[in-house]
């Protein structure tokens, strides 16, 4: 069994026409409520499970790729056009991006976000193809207790990598585990923060959970601080570009989607890393270093590139060790389990042909992204100026619809409300939404591969470290949280490399140099500006360029919740 | 900035940490009231876990505790549609969650048509639209649209409530 002639039987799969019909759907919802400020991808896949229930699992999954690489593509379009990114994986596209749309060359930031999402994409989606298989057989000899290892690293990576403050990350993790514990134990039958209630002992549905975090808490956080000033939208033609254009892109793209799949792949996976790393080497190999900052076509190709093979490369542990790394991922880990599929190394034995089909649906999904959206970026750009009103009242509106309609009882619908404003709370005092919805859909997971692995060893916890695997992980685990302890030591034993002057850097060698946050427009004002979603992120940077060998943190003070280290 | 609400601000904080700590007491309570036998079979039991959870959850309420106490502050999100300068809107937000409630009491009594529109209507006005005729027209046809699409498309019967017979 070739990936060659799997993949094939793939394409038969979803060109058949209904199949592609639904990837068409898929692609233009997608795009259409990626542009909606406020609305993510993985909000737009909690939002639209409901109504895949009705369909057969693989033109559900042919239309949730379309959806994935759609709702990227018009997070994108919102940045350039708005410059106020709405997910943290297009903050870097907004700085050279909007710089562009403002000095009129809107369309070749268009163009160029999108031709090079779909090189990125096609070949981020090829190298899934190809390692997946590899991934599972590599993961079909590992037990309970490397699983329970590799979650545990996951969860950890996410929640200690990713934002600006680790305690709030782990409190968010803490909160989402306890909502997992909700329901009847699988093991032993025994009720868990039921509180005697029987509608809780299934558990909370995770669309309820997904939706109301996502969809209701941001409906009623934005419907808080509503801007009552309209914003200004800069009008755009259709995308097109110059010679000079793809001479100045094309290295870019491939350059980003080099960065973009490896980071997506790892189980700390995430776009915010990779898009940063090319936007830096970008600005260092460019011949125009002095447009950076001034719309540099080469900062928008790179990360945008990297964004979207980083939106591949999460779906390889996702597919193949069932191992979500962001909340899309997560989200349509949550699809599969609902359709009583287990992403798993067994997946592509036991579900070949769907997964398959939704490989190939990836493809598909972004060439259509790329045929579909180029003539429709105008049309995008006025649905930026739909009245804000109708836009939150609609999505409190389809959200109630979509968790209504999952079990149709009332009680979802307070379920609903009270986890929307818990996602509330979250927002406004800075605790990130990522930890909890993975801890609630791993949370389970994990609790089985260690029930599992103790079982096989008789109770004695010796037997979570029984494979060598199982052992590596935890030491990077053990590594990642030793982290800021032992970056604090290697900053007091070499003070000169860690002076407050960014400029001086020691490392010309790496792209991942320190420079680089001297020339990002960080605000440092902080509240004052719209989107402050750019300065944790900076922080989330700052961290990983270390981690690359980088000894020089200029940054720190953009840690909220960390005194000032001398 | 004045001192008194960067203070008033803090002690919003620490209600994160009691939230924290106060879920974490629950699912310590829960788990210890949970009564299994030991067996071979499953050493770990029910209990372990949420022990685990409801530890991490108290250690995050105190360590937060602290970290605000000593002046640390989690960032509010930004966004395309989000001014920070402002405080927070109750007046928008409550006659939003008002609309949502009665959504919820009438969802399975009056049915979906019904309590839809004044979800959507009720919001919308809450989030600040004057055009009340317009508004409530798009009400009605979203609310009918969904549950006719609903049913027609998918096969998911939402309530007719009141207007069983008619619909």
């Amino acid at each position: 069994m070739d990936v060659w002639s799997s993949l094939m039987d793939g394409f038969a799969t979803a060109l058949t026409p209904m199949n592609f019909l639904y990837a068409v759907i898929g692609v233009i919802l997608g795009t259409a409520v990626g542009v909606l400020p406020g609305l993510g991808p993985a909000m737009t896949v909690a939002l639209l499970l409901p109504v895949t229930y009705a369909l057969e699992p693989t033109s559900a999954f042919i239309m949730f790729a379309g959806i994935y690489y759609g709702g990227m593509y018009g997070g994108s379009t919102t940045s350039i056009l708005l410059n106020t990114p709405g997910e943290s994986s297009s903050v870097v596209t907004a700085i050279e991006g909007n710089k562009m749309a403002k000095a009129g060359r809107a369309s070749q930031a268009l163009a160029t976000a999108a031709i090079g999402s779909f090189i990125a994409g096609t070949i981020g989606t090829a190298l899934l193809a190809v390692c997946a298989p590899i991934v599972v057989q590599f993961a079909v000899s590992l037990g309970a207790p490397s699983y329970f290892a590799i979650m545990v690293l996951a969860l950890l990576a996410v929640t200690a990598v990713l934002g600006s403050s680790r305690l709030r990350g782990f409190s968010s993790l803490a909160l989402g585990l306890a909502i997992g514990l909700v329901g009847i134990d699988s093991v032993t039958g025994q009720r868990r923060l039921t509180f005697g209630q029987p509608l809780l002992a299934d558990g909370l549905d995770i669309v309820v959970v997904a939706v109301a975090i996502f969809a209701v808490g941001e409906a009623l956080w934005v419907a808080a601080h509503l801007r009552r000033t309209p914003l200004h939208v800069i009008p755009v033609g259709r995308p097109w570009m110059g010679k000079k254009d793809w001479s100045r892109s094309w290295k870019p793209w491939l350059r980003g989607t080099a960065f973009g799949f490896p980071f997506g792949a790892l189980p700390a996976g995430g776009a915010e890393i990779p898009t940063f790393l090319s936007y830096v080497t970008e600005k260092r190999l460019s011949k125009h270093p002095e447009e950076f900052g001034k719309g540099a076509i080469e900062g928008v190709a790179g990360p945008e590139a990297a964004n979207n093979a980083a939106a591949a490369g999460t779906l390889t542990p996702m597919l193949a060790l069932g191992l979500p790394t962001n909340a899309t991922a997560a989200v349509m880990l949550a699809a599969f389990t609902s359709y009583g599929i287990q992403p798993g190394p067994q997946l592509f034995s036991s579900q070949g042909p769907l997964v398959w089909a939704l490989i190939a649906s990836l493809f598909i999904g972004n060439l259509l992204l790329l045929l579909i959206n180029l003539p429709l970026a105008p049309l995008w750009a006025k649905l930026l100026q739909l009245p804000r009103p109708y836009l939150y009242a609609g999505i409190l509106f389809f959200a109630t619809l979509g968790a209504y309609s999952v079990n149709l009882q009332a009680f979802d619908l307070v379920l609903l409300l009270a986890l929307g404003a818990l996602g509330f709370m979250m927002r406004r005092f800075g605790l990130p939404v990522l930890p909890l919805i993975l801890g609630v859909i791993l949370g389970p997971r994990i609790e089985g591969q260690l029930r599992k692995s103790l079982q096989l060893s008789a109770g004695d916890p010796a037997g979570l470290w029984s494979e060598p695997i199982a052992v590596v992980i935890y030491i990077i685990v053990g590594l990642i949280l030793a982290w800021p302890l032992i970056f604090k030591l290697v900053r007091r034993n070499r003070p000169a490399a860690a002076g407050p002057v960014p400029a001086t850097n020691t490392a010309p060698a790496a792209p991942s140099g320190s420079s680089a946050h001297a020339d990002l427009p960080v605000h440092p004002e902080g509240a004052a500006h719209p989107g402050s979603n750019v300065r944790s992120d900076s922080t989330v940077h700052a961290d990983s360029t270390v981690r690359q060998g980088s000894h020089a943190h200029p940054d720190s003070s953009a840690h909220p919740d960390k005194k000032e280290t001398p | 900035m004045s001192s008194l609400t960067t203070g008033l601000k803090g002690r919003a904080e620490l209600g994160v940490a009691l939230l924290l700590g106060a879920v974490g007491v629950l699912v310590f309570l829960d788990a210890n009231g949970l009564v299994t036998p030991y067996s071979q079979s499953d050493p770990v039991g029910p209990k372990t876990v949420p022990f685990i959870v409801a530890g991490l959850l108290v250690a995050c309420a105190v360590l937060l505790a602290v970290n605000v106490i000593r002046g640390g502050q989690g960032e509010a999100e930004g966004g395309e549609d989000i001014d920070l300068t402002h405080p927070a809107d109750w007046k928008t937000i409550l006659p939003l969650a008002g609309a949502f409630i009665l959504n919820i009491l009438l969802i399975d009594w009056a049915g979906w048509v019904i309590s839809g529109t004044v979800l959507f209507w009720g919001s919308v006005l809450a989030l600040g639209s004057r055009r009340y005729i317009r508004d409530g027209l798009i009400s009605v046809a979203l609310s009918l649209l969904t549950f006719y699409g609903f049913y027609l498309g998918l096969g998911i019967a939402l309530p007719a409530g009141l207007l069983e017979g008619i619909l």
